[in-house]
């Protein structure tokens, strides 16, 4: 079978002041193609100024299995959020 | 074996509590299976759907039909883009998927196997099919799987335009010269009866549904999203001043619903297996592209390699 063409992850910003967002993947020979198709795919209407494109070989993903190692120890971390302090009513803007 | 069971009771579990499936999660391999073939049968009814319509694009009657006929099927191919990519975040590669598709290992809607002979039947298409098309789209966009939810609430976006695009072609007929109303009338009889089948077969005949249910990957049975498609359509017929081809169609005050007569369940399966009035002619349409487009394919391969190789000298 012939070698199939590289696959590319597309994120594009929707208008400046916002960030970047994954919105789909597209085959392409390379990075030019790629964000070639991605403006004629996934901008058809207007839904973006700005595009990146990456070939999803390059991205590196956390494994769904080492959930708990990554991201429990930061559960019982309360007192990084505000409402851990308490402080009377009265006082404003704080 | 336990502690497989005990994974297929945790998925249950997340999926009961709401919870999203994405790609590197562990899933059963059914569940997995499962949406590769719905998936995948999903993204080639898009890109064959494209043929019958493409069929009309240089004979549109105006400017303003054309560009609107082109849009939409341009929409088409990017939404099976967007499905494609979904199914290949479960391990599949493309060009399997492809193959599949050519040598019927996979289907398509089979409403795309009928020819559309009069420019009215763009009309009826986009009505009638693409009306169906989004009820079962707007439930997808809840599924329980990820990349396939997000694929539906992008193509739902673009749907609304293409159904009020067909509308507005049946309406111009309609309210035409006699021959135009019967074209439309003609157009409306014969894809009425496959536009119901797109539903697929009934809830008792549909062996996969209560699995499906269960995992969250429909949300509603065929029958439930057929009844709800007429309820809607029919009046949509009334205003057009045009008649559903069946004489079993009226409103059933107690039901809250329309009651409709029996759909020949024969014709869909013999269409399924591959009898119907255009299979064949689909299929080839699909593999010629496929050759025709291998040396294209090949060269820009080449010519990327090419490129990057230059640019690797010229760093050093
Ligand atoms: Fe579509
Ligand atoms: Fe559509």
């Amino acid at each position: 079978m012939s070698s199939e063409w590289p696959l590319f992850e597309v994120f594009i910003r929707s208008k400046n002041g916002l960030e970047h967002r994954h919105v789909g993947s597209l085959h392409a020979a390379d990075d030019t193609m790629a964000l070639e198709n991605a403006r004629d795919v996934y901008t058809r209407r207007q839904e973006g100024v700005s595009i990146w494109v990456v070939e999803s070989r390059h991205i590196k993903a956390s494994n769904p299995e080492a959930a708990g190692e990554l991201f429990e120890p930061a559960m019982d971390k309360i007192y990084r959020h505000p409402t851990f302090y308490e402080l009377p009513i009265e006082l404003k803007h704080i | 074996m336990s502690k497989e069971v005990n994974l297929e009771e945790q998925f249950q579990a997340r999926i009961d509590a709401g919870e999203r499936i994405e790609p590197k999660d562990w899933m059963p391999e059914k569940y997995r299976k499962t949406h590769i073939r719905q998936i995948s049968q999903h993204a080639h009814s898009e890109i064959v759907g494209m043929l019958p319509e493409g069929n009309w694009i240089t004979r549109a009657p105006s400017l303003r039909r054309k560009v609107g006929l082109l849009a939409k099927v341009q929409d088409e191919a990017g939404h099976g883009l967007y499905l494609y990519s979904a199914a290949e975040t479960l391990g599949i590669s493309r060009d399997e998927l492809e193959v599949q598709l050519l040598t019927g290992k996979a289907k398509y809607s089979s409403i795309f196997n009928y020819p559309t002979l009069s420019w009215a039947d763009i009309g009826a298409i986009g009505w009638l099919v693409d009306g169906a098309a989004i009820i079962n789209q707007v439930m997808l966009t809840r599924t329980s799987y990820g990349p396939y939810a997000r694929a539906m609430v992008r193509i739902c976006k673009e749907e609304s335009f293409h159904q009020r695009q067909g509308y507005e072609i049946m309406l111009g007929l309609a309210k035409g010269t006699p021959e135009q109303k019967e074209m439309a009338q003609d157009a409306l009889n014969r894809f009425w009866w496959p536009s119901l089948m797109m539903f697929g077969p009934r809830d008792h005949e549909s062996p996969n549904t209560a699995q499906s249910v269960r995992w969250k990957i429909k949300r509603k049975t065929n029958d439930e999203l057929r009844q709800q498609f007429i309820d809607i359509t029919a009046p949509q017929a009334d205003y057009l001043g045009l008649t559903i081809p069946d004489p079993d169609l009226k409103w059933n005050e107690e039901r809250g619903h329309y009651d409709f007569g029996e759909i020949n369940w024969d014709e869909f399966w013999q269409v399924v297996k591959g009898n119907g009035p255009c299979n064949r002619e689909r299929i080839e349409a699909r593999t010629k592209a496929r050759e025709d487009g291998a040396w294209v394919r090949e060269a820009a391969l080449q010519y990327a390699a090419k490129k990057a190789t230059r640019n690797q000298s010229k760093a050093v």
